[in-house]
């Protein structure tokens, strides 16, 4: 059995990224002490000067100044990445928050069970719902909820389950409103879930992916990805609605090729590079000369990322 | 698992040690007091856990206090053994006075397997501990003086050799893990934590959680972690020294 005790001192230093000259404040900082701009989101006037009120970058736009923030905290930013990745600058790992757009797949986890809906954790500012009405019966059925389904509200969806769901509705507040309307969707089981940067996973057409190698992927927009081994569908690949859940013990070799893509995406996750099917098969790939608990060291980590992206390069460049 | 000692100046001996997303501060500082009664020839240990609200949100107001009670009662059982940590260099004057080393531990964050971390910080602390010497002359009249000497290197250092780890093991269905991440303490309802020095002895043994151990389960377990620990020692002292 393999222990690594390490000194701090000796931990991996990313290389600062030489970008253009970004300018990055804090809030109190003094923006501008020229008064003939126009003051945007994130700063306030103090005197004459412009100061920033949230940390992030400066973003002038002819003589429109303002301070974006380094975590996307707020609605609205549709089809904007996270300024902070853009800029290659952060080398933090908290998690940002959620926002979400209509039709996005997200992964969450039940933690309340109100009178006609469920409270769904979705990494986002405020708990999403997932409506009575909004789910499909056991077995597929398509009719109108009765009393008697919601006092049965418990035994389809409990606290602590994890689902999958697309996005509804945007409520005026920002939560979101979750639906499992399709068979593809609804209760997860026997899998693992991996929580990273919600801005890391790249909004596709499709987010369930059957990888070659035996495994399922889904990936969430609000950064949870779930990973299971491929159920062979008896009825062409449709899912079964997802209640129906198969509690049988996983074999070894299909956990550990879910355990290698775990580390794998973590891997990824921590040299911020973007997550979408093809450079998680990559990864995976390229983590195939180490064991899979040793995926778990850093530089272990930092290798594979390299490989993935010297890969994609190349690819892009044919 | 990453280690570092001698971060805070002023105390006596520090480390804080970070295992993945775990991150526990220990401070040592030693004050002058007198001994217990039922061993005046020895020093004292005391420790004292915070659970910051920074870890983990459930520790928010006085949250932590029980993780951070049951934490310092294991780690005063596991030091209790005469076969731990040998305490005599720390007696100044035999049943009058001697050194007290406070144990501060300050978890910053908190990230699963709390009882092993901590339990490698306070050995790494309590291996960077430096305490002055002390000159004792008796006078005549029965008076003892103590005095501190000027010499800021004449230092007193401890021997962890023996200073127990503990190991937590997590019963999950019917296998046991060591090393649980906080997924993994989520899907267990009940670990045993054992303390074990390196020479295999187990000092102190506790069950956490609501679950239940079955007898052998517990015999094995305990086999485990001594045998586990034993290892880690030795690596550990090979790092340090």
């Amino acid at each position: 059995m393999e222990v690594d005790i390490r000194l701090a001192a000796e931990r991996l230093r990313q290389e600062e990224a030489t970008r253009g000259a970004a300018q990055l404040v804090t809030p109190g900082d003094t923006v501008t002490g020229d008064g003939g701009f126009m003051r945007g989101h994130g700063t306030y006037k103090d005197g004459e000067n412009l100061v920033a009120s949230v940390a992030g970058f400066v973003r002038r736009i002819n003589r429109l100044i303002s301070v974006q923030p380094l975590k996307a905290r707020y609605n609205g930013e549709i089809g904007d990445d996270c300024p902070a990745v853009q800029e290659g600058l952060v080398t933090s790992e908290r998690l940002c928050c959620f926002p979400g757009e209509i039709g996005d797949v997200v992964i969450g986890r039940v933690i309340e069970v109100q009178q006609k809906r469920w409270k769904v954790d979705t990494c986002s500012r405020l708990h999403s719902l997932l409506m009575l009405s909004s789910v499909n019966l056991p077995g597929g059925e398509q009719r109108r909820k009765t009393q008697e389904d919601e006092l049965a509200m418990r035994s389809y969806l409990e606290e602590g389950d994890l689902i999958s769901a697309e996005v509804q509705n945007i409520f005026s507040d920002g939560s979101l409103s979750l639906h499992t309307r399709s068979l593809k969707y609804g209760k997860l089981s026997q899998g693992v879930m991996v929580a990273v940067p919600s801005n890391l996973v790249l909004r596709r057409k499709n987010h369930f992916h059957d990888l070659p190698c035996g495994a399922t992927v889904i990936l969430g927009n609000n950064g949870y990805i779930w990973i299971c081994a491929t159920v062979v569908g008896e009825d062409g690949g449709a899912g079964t609605g997802g209640y129906v859940q198969n509690l049988e013990r996983v074999p070894l070799p299909e956990r550990e090729v879910i355990s290698r893509l775990r580390n794998c995406i973590l891997a990824l996750a921590g040299s911020w590079m973007m997550l979408y099917d093809t450079s998680i098969l990559y990864a995976f790939e390229a983590s195939s000369k180490f064991q899979a608990r040793d995926l778990l060291k850093p530089e272990v980590m930092a290798e594979v990322a390299d490989l993935t992206r010297k890969r994609l390069d190349l690819e892009a460049a044919e | 698992m990453e280690l570092e000692t001698g971060l805070v100046t002023h105390a006596a001996g520090s480390a804080r040690l970070r295992l993945a997303t775990t991150d526990v501060l220990v401070g040592v500082k030693a004050e002058v007091g007198e001994p217990l009664p039922e061993r005046p020839r020895a020093g004292r240990l005391q420790f004292s856990v915070d659970c910051s609200a920074n870890a983990s949100p459930e520790f928010e107001g006085r949250g932590g206090e029980a993780l951070a009670g049951s934490i310092a009662s294991c780690l005063t059982r596991a030091y209790a053994s005469p076969s731990a940590l040998d305490l005599r260099p720390l007696s100044i004057v035999p049943a009058r006075q001697c050194w007290i080393l406070y144990v501060d531990i300050l978890i910053l964050e908190c990230g699963g397997n709390l009882y092993d971390a901590v339990s490698c910080a306070v050995k790494a602390a309590l291996f960077n501990a430096r305490v002055p010497e002390l000159d004792v002359s008796s006078a005549d009249s029965g008076r003892v003086d103590v005095e501190l000497s000027d010499d800021p290197f004449k230092l007193l250092r401890l021997d962890v050799e023996n200073a127990p780890c503990l190991v937590t093991l997590l019963l999950v269905d019917s296998e046991c893990i060591v090393d649980p991440t906080q997924e993994e303490e989520a899907c267990s309802k009940a670990s045993l934590v054992t303390a074990v020095t390196a020479g295999g002895l187990v000092t102190a043994v506790t069950k956490a959680g609501r679950g239940s151990f079955h007898p052998t389960t517990v015999a094995s377990a305990l086999e485990v972690s001594s045998s586990d620990r034993v290892f880690l020692s030795v690596v550990w002292c090979r790092h340090c020294n």
